[in-house]
């Protein structure tokens, strides 16, 4: 497998691809901010010392009155912009407050699909060279396993034994670390063992499965018998022929299942109390600060679409066939 | 495995169902002597922290999770198969347009969508049908409404092979109108892989509701689900781990039955398909 040169015009399509299903959600979240009931301006019309004419050019001056299409502008010309509103409950900007939380959600969602990856790819690639083998029974039995348990339930439990019994690993994230030098990496580093095995573990159980049956596609394929007849080694074929390419499909899964880890993020985060986005939207919520909920929800989405470019572009450059379709 | 987890399926079905015949410790009696104790003759799951009978509480919480999971996946097979039917059938604009519509709803993160409709609408909901009965109408509503995607591509790939088919081409010149094609003729024949789809759907919408309860976003503590119990049990891990292991392993095993059942399914009915 050759790597090539993705044609310019492909990324440029794929980044045009991106501006529609970025508006859809935009378009989404506000449909669901303008529908749900509840006027910001209902506390002036109890309070007797405000008149309603002030109330009524109060609700001219933010706009309240426009017809929704221009309500709709404003606010998406506002998010452009960068001014996401101000947290009631933090007293900060949104936007900062979002930038300061986001570095520890993609350390966190990152080192798990690491973790993801480096389990279930030998584990899918060995069960699919055996398929039905003894191994490749109890792998599947542990995937099932694995996909059928929720992140919240992994995450009480794996505090249960090594936080609560063992008493190995701190079960909550601390960002103020005091430690300097190599203990402060360490102290870093058992503090976020536990959030990241359960997010990968999920994510690895589902891959394996995936990871099996693309691998069984490919060795079927006559390059394959080819390799094979022309004396090659079965080790050789399995690594240098078979997996580069059943690896393809894999790196646009991974991509493609940011929604899941996104979720699976928000109850680790929230289960480890880890200073992330995740814990910081259901913070938010619980405290109706609805500017908070409305960023949080809208830098998940962009996440999600960026996440899906990168995996057309990782597409477009590993198979050579997609590019000049 | 299949078989046995249809067993073990039916065992907690029938022990959610038949549970309150047998068991008539009521949900909500407070007795602060007996708090948080583990499992005894009196109570065989054990207690809470205000000595409420866990057992009764897990009963009552599996009849609304497996109910919201059963409920969840009927809204989303409906609005699935109906969005399928009608782009499979109409090429063209309104194909692309429901399948733009399609990935625009699988490209958006699922739990911060659901977190974000429950927190708007959950105030105004519980107003017009009650606490419980308003969570449970928003949660179905809302699980179903971002679950329906699979279901429709799916439907609508089944659809467009189908309907080019000898037997439907031959009721189309018999005079049969269009929806009755789609009725007697395609539909049926789509079934299999929509009946695999909505098992699995179950599943993902049991561990929905418990994640959202788990959150503190869906069912009030003083409703008891498989999750909601969960949320209230993590702060006495330490003191009381009975309490979080019974109804995070109700919810383990249930789901998993559940994939295991799905998978058995995906085989008996798709014999075309080798892995």
């Amino acid at each position: 497998m050759q790597v090539h040169r993705v044609s310019r015009q492909y990324v440029i399509r794929k980044l045009l691809i991106m501006i529609p299903s970025l508006l859809g959600i935009s378009i989404v979240l506000f449909a669901l901010l303008a529908m749900a009931p509840g006027d910001p301006f209902d506390e002036l019309a109890t309070n007797p010392a405000v008149p309603p004419e002030v109330r009524a050019a109060l609700r001219a001056k933010f706009g309240l009155d426009d017809p929704i299409w221009m309500r709709y502008w404003h606010w998406l010309f506002a998010l452009m912009q960068g001014d996401w509103g101000f947290s009631f409950v933090s007293r900060m900007d949104v936007s900062t407050l979002i930038m300061q939380r986001l570095p520890v959600t993609l350390v966190v969602i990152g080192a798990s699909q690491i973790l993801a990856i480096v389990i279930a790819i030998p584990v899918g690639v060995l069960a699919a060279t055996r398929p039905y083998s003894l191994f490749d029974q109890i792998a599947n039995t542990f995937a099932f396993i694995g996909f059928s348990l929720p992140t919240f339930f992994t995450g009480l439990v794996l505090i249960l034994v090594f936080s609560i019994q063992l008493d190995w690993l701190p079960f909550v994230y601390r960002a103020d670390i005091t430690a300097t030098g190599w203990a402060f990496y360490w102290e870093h580093i058992k503090q976020s063992i536990m959030p990241v095995t359960v997010l990968g573990l999920f994510q690895g159980a589902a891959l394996v499965r995936f990871v099996r049956s693309s691998v069984l596609d490919v060795i079927r394929l006559d390059y394959v018998t080819t390799a094979r007849s022309k004396g090659i080694g079965e080790r050789k074929v399995i690594t240098r022929h078979v997996v580069r390419t059943a690896l393809i499909p894999v790196v646009t899964l991974v991509a493609l299942q940011m929604p899941i880890v996104f979720s699976g993020a928000i109850v680790t985060e929230q289960i480890f109390r880890v200073p992330g986005i995740g814990s910081l939207l259901i913070t938010s919520m619980l405290s109706n600060d609805t500017p908070v909920v409305m960023g949080v929800t809208f830098v998940s989405a962009c996440l999600v679409v960026v996440f899906n470019l990168i995996a057309d572009i990782l597409y477009g450059w590993l198979d050579p066939r997609i590019a000049f379709r | 495995m299949a078989l046995f987890s249809a067993f073990a399926l039916g065992l907690i079905l029938f022990g959610v169902l038949a549970g309150p015949l047998i068991w008539r410790v009521p949900i909500n009696e407070i007795d602060f002597a007996a708090k948080l104790q583990g499992p005894s003759w009196a109570h065989p799951l054990g207690t809470d922290d205000l000595g409420q009978d866990l057992l009764s509480r897990l009963i009552y919480g599996g009849r609304i999770s497996i109910a919201v999971g059963f409920a969840a996946m009927v809204v989303a097979i409906f609005f699935g198969v109906l969005v399928g039917a009608v782009a499979g059938m109409s090429s063209g604009r309104v194909d692309a347009a429901l399948m733009w519509v399609t990935d625009l709803f699988l490209s958006l993160p699922q739990l911060p969508l659901l977190l974000l409709v429950i927190y708007l609408f959950r105030e105004p909901v519980k107003g017009v049908l009650g606490v419980e009965g308003g969570a449970f109408v928003l949660i179905v509503a809302v699980i179903g409404g971002t679950r329906w995607m699979s279901a429709a591509r799916l439907v609508r790939a089944q659809f467009l092979s189908l309907r080019e088919k000898e037997f439907v081409e031959a009721a189309r010149a018999l005079g049969a109108s269009r929806i009755r094609q789609v009725t007697q003729h395609i539909l049926p024949n789509a079934l299999g892989p929509v009946i695999v789809v909505a098992t699995i759907d179950v599943a993902a919408a049991i561990i929905a509701e418990s994640t959202l309860s788990f959150l503190g976003l869906g069912f009030p503590s003083d409703v008891p689900t498989w999750g909601s119990v969960l949320r209230d049990a993590k702060d006495y891990l330490d003191i009381a781990p009975h309490w979080a292991l019974f109804p995070g392993s109700l919810i383990f095993i249930t789901v998993l039955a559940i994939n295991f059942i799905g998978d058995g399914l995906r085989d008996a009915l798709d014999p075309r398909r080798v892995l």
